[in-house]
C-alpha cells in the first residue's frame, strides 16, 4: 500500500505534457556520474559504480564456477529446478498479463503514442527492423529447438506432453490416425505457446518501456529509467545501480553460455555433415567457433549499427529465408500449408488452458517447459528489450506492438510448422527409421535434430551448411546487439562512448565463453541467468505500471 | 576567397574549442563569410538535450550567440545518427557536403578528453572532404 501511495505521489509531481512529448524533469544530466580513465591508448567513458561492480562480479563469478563447478554447478541447477517448479504459476500470471498488457495498450488510444513524439520519423524500414529484432531475440532458439521441442513432444515417452496429451507414436509403433492427428496438433500448439505471443510480449513490455522513457521522457536509454514514475529521482542511485547492474549481468551470462553452448552445436553440426568423428566432442575446435564468432561480432560493432548490426542481421534474414522456402517447396507443400492454419487454430484455441497457471497435471511440461522458457525469455528480456527500443523510434505504439507482438508470432509459427511439421510427418511416415526420431527419441542428441530433418530431404549438405552458417551468423548477430546494449548500460545510457568499450565487451563476452567451455561450467552458468528470471518477473510487473502510466501522459 | 566557413561542434564540450571558433570568428571577418555551425546529435537522450528537436533549437541559439558576439552572418544544421560513435564523420562529410561551404575550420584534439573526441575527427574530415579543412591545433 505504501508503495501506491508514493506511486501517486511521484506520477502527480509529473508535469503535463506540452508540445511533442512529455519530457520527465530531472536535474540528473546524462553521464554525470561517469568518469573518463585511461587505460594505455584507450580513453574510456563509463558509469562509474556500473561498469566497475558489474566487471568485478562478473569476474568474480566465472573464477569461482570454474574453481568450484563440481559444487556450483549442481546448486544452481537445483536452484533453477526449485525456482521453475515452485513458481510455475507465479510465471505463468506473469506471462499472461505481460499478454494482456500488451494486447490491451494495441487495442486502447494509448496505440496512438508514436515513440519519440509527434514528429518523430522511423530511422528503419520494416524489413530492416524486423530483421534485427528476430536476428538479436530469437534467431538461435529457432534454429535449436524448430524440429526438436515439435518432435518431442510428439514421440518422446517422458511425460513432458502439452496438457498430458496422447503421443503420436508409442514404442516405436504409430498410434491409430486420428490420436496421431491429435497428438501432431497438440506438439504444434505447445509449441507455438512457447514461441508466440508470450515470449514476443515479454520482449514489447520491455522495449516499448525502454523506448518510451528514452526518446519521449527524455530520460538516459538505460534500464533503471524504466523505474522512473515508481522510486523517482532515488533511480539515480544505488536502486538503479542495482537493476542496471543486473541487467549488465543477465545479459553477459545470457550471452555467454548461449555462445558457448552455441558452439557446441555448431561444431556438431559440422562433424555431421562432414563425418569427422569427434569434433562435437573437441572442446578446441568450439573455442576455434568462438574465436571466429567473436571476430565477426568484432567486425560488426567496429562498422556501427547501419554498416555493421543492422546489414549482417539482413543478410541472416535472408538465408532464413532460404532455408524455410527451401524446406516447404521441397517437403509436402500443400500438406504444410493446411498444417499451417491448422496448427495456429489449435494454438489460439488451446492458449488458454496452455497458459492456465493452476489445477493442471502436466508438471513436466509446465515446469520444465514453460516455466523455463519464461525465465529465459524473461532474463534475455532487457538485453532484446534495450535492443528493439534502440531501433524504434518514430513508430507509433499501435505499430510497434504490431510488429514486436503479432508478426513475429505468425512468424514463429511458420517457422515451427515447417521444420517441425516437417520432422513429424518425416516421423508419421517412416516412424522409427527416421532420423528425427533417432536424435530425439531413441538416443536424445537434440543438437543434431535439425540436420536429422535436412539429411531427409534433398541437397542435405547444401541445407546443413546454411544451417550451419545461419547457427554461426545469429550468433554473431545476438553477440554484436548484445555488446552494443552492454556498452550503453555500463556507459549510463550514452550510446556515444568510445568505441574501444564495446571492443572490450565483444572480446569478454568471447573470453568468458570460451573460459567456461574449458572449464565447464556453462550449463551452471545458464542456470544462474535464468534464474535472474524470477526477480526480472517482479521487476517487469512493475513496469507494466510505469509503461500504462507513462504513456496515459503521453499526447495522443 | 571564402563565402561560407562551415564549423563542426560538439555543444557538450563547447567551451573547449573556443580557439576554433575565434579562427573560424576571425576569418570570416577578414573574407566577409558566414559561419554554418554543424552539430551532430545522437537519437537517444544525451547531456546536451533530450531529444534532436531540443539539440537544433539549442544548435540554433549557440549559433545566434557567435553571431552576435564576433558581428557575422551565422547558420546552422543539426544532423542526428543512430550510432554516432561510428558514424559521426560520415553524417559531418555529409553535412559539410550539403551545407556548401567552401572552407571547414573545425578544432581537433582536445587534451583531457577521451580519445574519439574531435581530435581524430579533425583528420578524417581534412582527409576525405572535398573542400579545404582547417584544423586548429
Amino acid at each position: 500500500m505504501t508503495e501506491d501511495n508514493r506511486n501517486e505521489e511521484e506520477t502527480d509531481a509529473l508535469p503535463e505534457p506540452e508540445g511533442a512529448t512529455e519530457i520527465i524533469d530531472t536535474d540528473y544530466e546524462v553521464g554525470q556520474d561517469n568518469i573518463s580513465p585511461r587505460i594505455g591508448p584507450f580513453g574510456l567513458d563509463i558509469h562509474n559504480p556500473v561498469f566497475v561492480v558489474s566487471g568485478l562480479v562478473v569476474v568474480a563469478f566465472v573464477i569461482i564456477t570454474l574453481a568450484f563447478q563440481n559444487a556450483v554447478g549442481p546448486m544452481l541447477g537445483d536452484l533453477r529446478v526449485f525456482l521453475t517448479s515452485t513458481f510455475d504459476w507465479f510465471f505463468l500470471i506473469a506471462g499472461n498479463i505481460f499478454v494482456l498488457v500488451c494486447l490491451g495498450i494495441l487495442v486502447s488510444p494509448l496505440g496512438k503514442v508514436r515513440i519519440g513524439g509527434a514528429d518523430a520519423t522511423p530511422d528503419y524500414s520494416y524489413l530492416g527492423w524486423f530483421a534485427m529484432l528476430f536476428a538479436a531475440g530469437m534467431g538461435i532458439g529457432l534454429m535449436f529447438f524448430g524440429v526438436l521441442e515439435p518432435a518431442y513432444y510428439f514421440a518422446t515417452p517422458w511425460g513432458d506432453q502439452p496438457l498430458s496429451g496422447q503421443l503420436g507414436i508409442v514404442e516405436g509403433e504409430l498410434v491409430d490416425p486420428a490420436a496421431v492427428e491429435a497428438a501432431r496438433l497438440s506438439a504444434m500448439a505447445g509449441t507455438i505457446y512457447h514461441w508466440g505471443l508470450h515470449p514476443w510480449a515479454i520482449y514489447a513490455i520491455v522495449a516499448l518501456s525502454l523506448a518510451l522513457f528514452a526518446y519521449n521522457k527524455g530520460l538516459p536509454l538505460t534500464v533503471r529509467s524504466i523505474f522512473y514514475p515508481i522510486f523517482g529521482e532515488r533511480i539515480w542511485g544505488w536502486p538503479g545501480h542495482i537493476i542496471d547492474i543486473l541487467a549488465v549481468f543477465a545479459t553477459l551470462f545470457g550471452l555467454a553460455t548461449s555462445l558457448g553452448l552455441g558452439a557446441q552445436q555448431a561444431s556438431a553440426g559440422i562433424g555431421f555433415v562432414f563425418g569427422i568423428e569427434g569434433v562435437d566432442e573437441s572442446v578446441t575446435f568450439a573455442v576455434i567457433l568462438i574465436v571466429v564468432i567473436t571476430a565477426m561480432a568484432l567486425i560488426s560493432v567496429l562498422r556501427g549499427l547501419d554498416g555493421g548490426v543492422k546489414r549482417l542481421s539482413e543478410i541472416n534474414m535472408v538465408l532464413a529465408v532460404v532455408l524455410l522456402g527451401f524446406v516447404i517447396l521441397v517437403g509436402p507443400t500443400m500438406l504444410l500449408v493446411g498444417q499451417f492454419f491448422g496448427n495456429l487454430g489449435a494454438y489460439l484455441s488451446e492458449i488458454v488452458a496452455l497458459s492456465n497457471p493452476v489445477g493442471r497435471d502436466d508438471d513436466g511440461f509446465r515446469q520444465g517447459w514453460t516455466a523455463f522458457y519464461w525465465a529465459w525469455w524473461i532474463s534475455w528480456s532487457p538485453f532484446v528489450g534495450m535492443f528493439i527500443a534502440r531501433v524504434s523510434r518514430g513508430r507509433t505504439v499501435r505499430e510497434f506492438i504490431t510488429c514486436v507482438l503479432l508478426i513475429p508470432t505468425v512468424i514463429s509459427a511458420i517457422w515451427m510448422t515447417a521444420m517441425g511439421g516437417t520432422a513429424i510427418n518425416q516421423m508419421i511416415e517412416h516412424v522409427t527409421d527416421s532420423a528425427v526420431y533417432g536424435y530425439v527419441v531413441e538416443a536424445y542428441v537434440p543438437e543434431l535434430s535439425l540436420f536429422g530433418m535436412l539429411s531427409e530431404l534433398p541437397m542435405a549438405t547444401v541445407t546443413s551448411l546454411i544451417a550451419i552458417v545461419l547457427v554461426m551468423v545469429f550468433f554473431v548477430t545476438s553477440s554484436d546487439s548484445g555488446s552494443l546494449v552492454i556498452d550503453t548500460i555500463t556507459a549510463g545510457g550514452k550510446i556515444n562512448a568510445p568505441v574501444s568499450q564495446r571492443v572490450f565487451w565483444v572480446i569478454f563476452e568471447g573470453l568468458v565463453a570460451a573460459a567456461l567451455l574449458i572449464g565447464g561450467g556453462l550449463l551452471a552458468l545458464q542456470a544462474a541467468a535464468v534464474s535472474t528470471g524470477l526477480p526480472f518477473a517482479i521487476v517487469l510487473l512493475l513496469a507494466c505500471y510505469a509503461l500504462i502510466r507513462g504513456l496515459m501522459s503521453e499526447p495522443r | 576567397m571564402y563565402r561560407k566557413i562551415a564549423v563542426p561542434v560538439d555543444l557538450f564540450h563547447a567551451d573547449q574549442i573556443t580557439r576554433a571558433l575565434d579562427v573560424a570568428a576571425d576569418l570570416a571577418g577578414h573574407y566577409g563569410a558566414s559561419l554554418h555551425f554543424i552539430g551532430v546529435t545522437a537519437e537517444t537522450p544525451t547531456a546536451v538535450a533530450h531529444n534532436p528537436a531540443e539539440f537544433a533549437q539549442k544548435l540554433e541559439a549557440f549559433a545566434a550567440e557567435q553571431g552576435k558576439r564576433h558581428g557575422v552572418a551565422v547558420s546552422g544544421t543539426a544532423r542526428t545518427s543512430t550510432d554516432p560513435a561510428v558514424d559521426v564523420d560520415k553524417v559531418l562529410l555529409r553535412a559539410i557536403a550539403d551545407c556548401g561551404a567552401d572552407l571547414v575550420v573545425m578544432a581537433s584534439h582536445v587534451p583531457g578528453i577521451s580519445d574519439y573526441l574531435w581530435g581524430s575527427h579533425g583528420g578524417h574530415i581534412a582527409a576525405h572532404a572535398e573542400i579545404s579543412v582547417f584544423v586548429v591545433r
